[in-house]
């Protein structure tokens, strides 16, 4: 008994374990609060397309010793940029567009990747490695993520007003290019925030299932901010602990994670869940029987 | 004098660069005035509405919101438009409250935190439009005229100046539609201004002070509903058949000259 307790202590004992559950949490508060926003638009193609096109950014970055989070937002920018102009100029669909936008940046990426010595970092930024982050690289996603998060509750009510009701907030005056493009930047940020936690490939879900969670969970955004904080710090924290002992792939457990909680919240939400649902039929066909 | 509540001078538009579906109209408002806007399906009605609010920029022309450009009426919080169709998603996890909550938020501070006067204001919009039993509930879980009288809500605790109200009778019933003519008579009575389209011909003459009949992608004729209503206008406006077989005679109350 004593033993398997120590066993399960042990990863508490190292500083970089430590190290990695903080940032892993903060990136996984960061990454919900935005998903709530990212869901209900309906942009995690936009998410998903930013993510990967970050990949050449990073890559021109570490040429040029740059910081990494400078050519990963650069590039996440500039994708958007090239989304919205072909879109605008070209009778092809968003979807479309976004998607031959990412795929082609992230294919660039993954080019320039096999030109450079292989180096462990880059394919780092693939799938993430935050129980080995640097000094370094933990300062610059904490101030990623700190001023997309400080960004994201500035703006909070005017971004939800403008998600759901575009026509409104231009009327009472809101400068609604100006949301757009911030929802935009915002999200660029949190992305770059995410990329050593759960690198380019995985990030998508971290944007997507806090949120898709927590909707299935109430109908108030402000408890579905709570509910999706709540369960991205806890896939985090899990997902990190659990990935010390098969000794990596800790993006992928803190998705993997987060991924059961949405099962659990489909099959039991007390309102929309599946079960909820059936015996909510069940309960109606039986009234109007007996009525 | 001052300027009117809404001025529309010789505006022309198109909706992605096809056929004008807007030429030349022009529409002037004065303030404590309700106008009705009046034509068939298809004749602008909308369109007019949205070129006011500046979602369709004009080719031609410009509109002028007490004596300011569009643009500026609304940035101080001036003018309140409810659309004939609310495009938004009903599954969206907002309260009743909500909604009408962001009637007020172009005049919240930075944070946008409501005060206790626009929860006031919140609450009192609920109650005029009999939705405070509703206010709790998700916006999907409405009926369509329930949602109607929400989103009119929200508008109300807008507290604007100039209301644009694309057809607030359309699939409501008769006492709500009863209730809304009584409220248009409130505001207009407390200063407000009121655009407002409807397919109703006969009770125009029981709320409006002044109708506007569009046809043929213009503002045909507009004025006082006592002078403007007649059979041969209307024949004009509806394609050779009067809708109404009694042309106003009596309006619902003396139309003050101006
Ligand atoms: N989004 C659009 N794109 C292109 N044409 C449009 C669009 N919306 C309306 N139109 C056209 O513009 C004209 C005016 O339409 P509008 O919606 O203003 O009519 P309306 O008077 O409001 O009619 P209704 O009584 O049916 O609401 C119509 O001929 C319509 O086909
Ligand atoms: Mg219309």
């Amino acid at each position: 008994m004593d033993a398997l307790l120590t066993a399960l202590l042990a990863p508490l004992g190292y500083d970089f374990m430590l190290r990695a559950l903080l940032v892993s949490s903060l990136v996984g508060a960061v990454c919900a609060v935005l998903s709530c926003f990212i869901t209900l638009k309906g942009w995690s193609l936009m998410g998903d397309a930013i993510s990967h096109a970050v990949l050449p950014g990073v890559v021109l970055a570490y040429l040029m010793n740059l910081p990494f989070v400078v050519g990963a937002f650069a590039s996440g920018l500039i994708s958007v940029s090239a989304i919205g102009f072909i879109q605008s100029r070209s009778r092809v669909k968003e979807d479309t567009v976004i998607g031959v936008v990412f795929t082609a940046l992230f294919s660039l990426g993954l080019v320039m990747i096999s030109r450079v010595s292989s180096d462990v970092h880059l394919s780092h930024i693939l799938f993430g490695d935050v129980l080995g982050i640097s000094q370094d690289e933990l300062w610059q996603t904490v101030i990623a993520g700190a001023a997309a998060l400080a960004a994201i509750l500035i703006l909070r009510r005017d971004l939800l007003l403008y998600v759901f009701d575009p026509t409104h907030a231009r009327s009472i005056g809101l400068n609604t290019g100006f949301l757009y493009a911030a929802l935009l930047v915002i999200l660029a940020l949190t992305i770059v925030s995410a990329l050593q936690t759960v690198g380019v490939i995985l990030v998508v879900a971290m944007l997507i299932t806090p949120g898709a969670t927590a909707y299935l969970l109430t109908d108030r955004f402000s408890r579905m901010m709570g509910l999706a904080v709540a369960t991205g710090v806890l896939s985090s924290l899990l997902g990190t602990y659990a990935s010390y002992f098969l000794d990596g792939a800790t993006g992928a457990c803190i998705v993997l994670t987060q991924s059961v909680l949405f099962g659990l919240a489909f099959l039991f939400a007390p309102k929309h869940g599946q079960l909820a649902r059936r015996r909510q039929q069940r309960l109606e066909r039986e009234a109007e029987l007996q009525g | 004098m001052s300027a009117p509540a809404l001025d529309v001078q010789g505006v022309s538009v198109a909706y992605g660069g096809g056929r004008l579906a807007l030429r030349n109209a022009t529409l002037t408002l004065q303030p404590g005035r309700i106008c009705g806007l009046v034509g068939m399906n298809g004749a602008g009605k909308s369109t007019l509405f949205k070129t006011i609010m500046g979602f369709l920029p004009p080719l031609r022309g410009q509109v002028q919101v007490f004596g300011q450009p569009v643009r500026q009426a609304q940035k101080a919080g001036m003018i309140a438009y409810v659309p004939q169709t609310e495009d938004v998603d009903w599954d969206f996890p907002v309260s009743v409250r909500d909604v009408v909550t962001m009637g007020r938020q172009g005049r919240m501070g930075l944070l946008r935190r409501p005060s206790a006067a626009d929860r006031e204001a919140v609450q009192a919009a609920l109650a005029r439009v009999t939705m405070t039993d509703f206010a709790e509930r998700q916006i999907g879980e409405l009926s369509g005229g329930q949602r109607k009288r929400a989103f009119l809500a929200r508008a109300l605790a807008q507290d604007a100046r100039l209301l644009l109200l694309d057809e607030p009778f359309g699939g409501v019933d008769v006492g709500t539609s009863e209730d809304i003519t009584g409220l248009l008579r409130d505001l207009a009575r407390g200063g407000r201004s009121v655009l407002v389209s409807t397919h109703d011909l006969g009770a125009l003459e029981t709320f409006c002070d002044d109708v506007a009949l569009i046809e043929g992608r213009t503002v045909l004729t507009a004025g006082p509903t006592a002078q403007t209503l007649t059979a041969e206008n209307l024949a004009l406006t509806f394609g050779g058949r009067s809708p109404l077989h009694h042309p106003a005679r009596t309006p619902a109350r003396p139309t003050e000259v101006r």
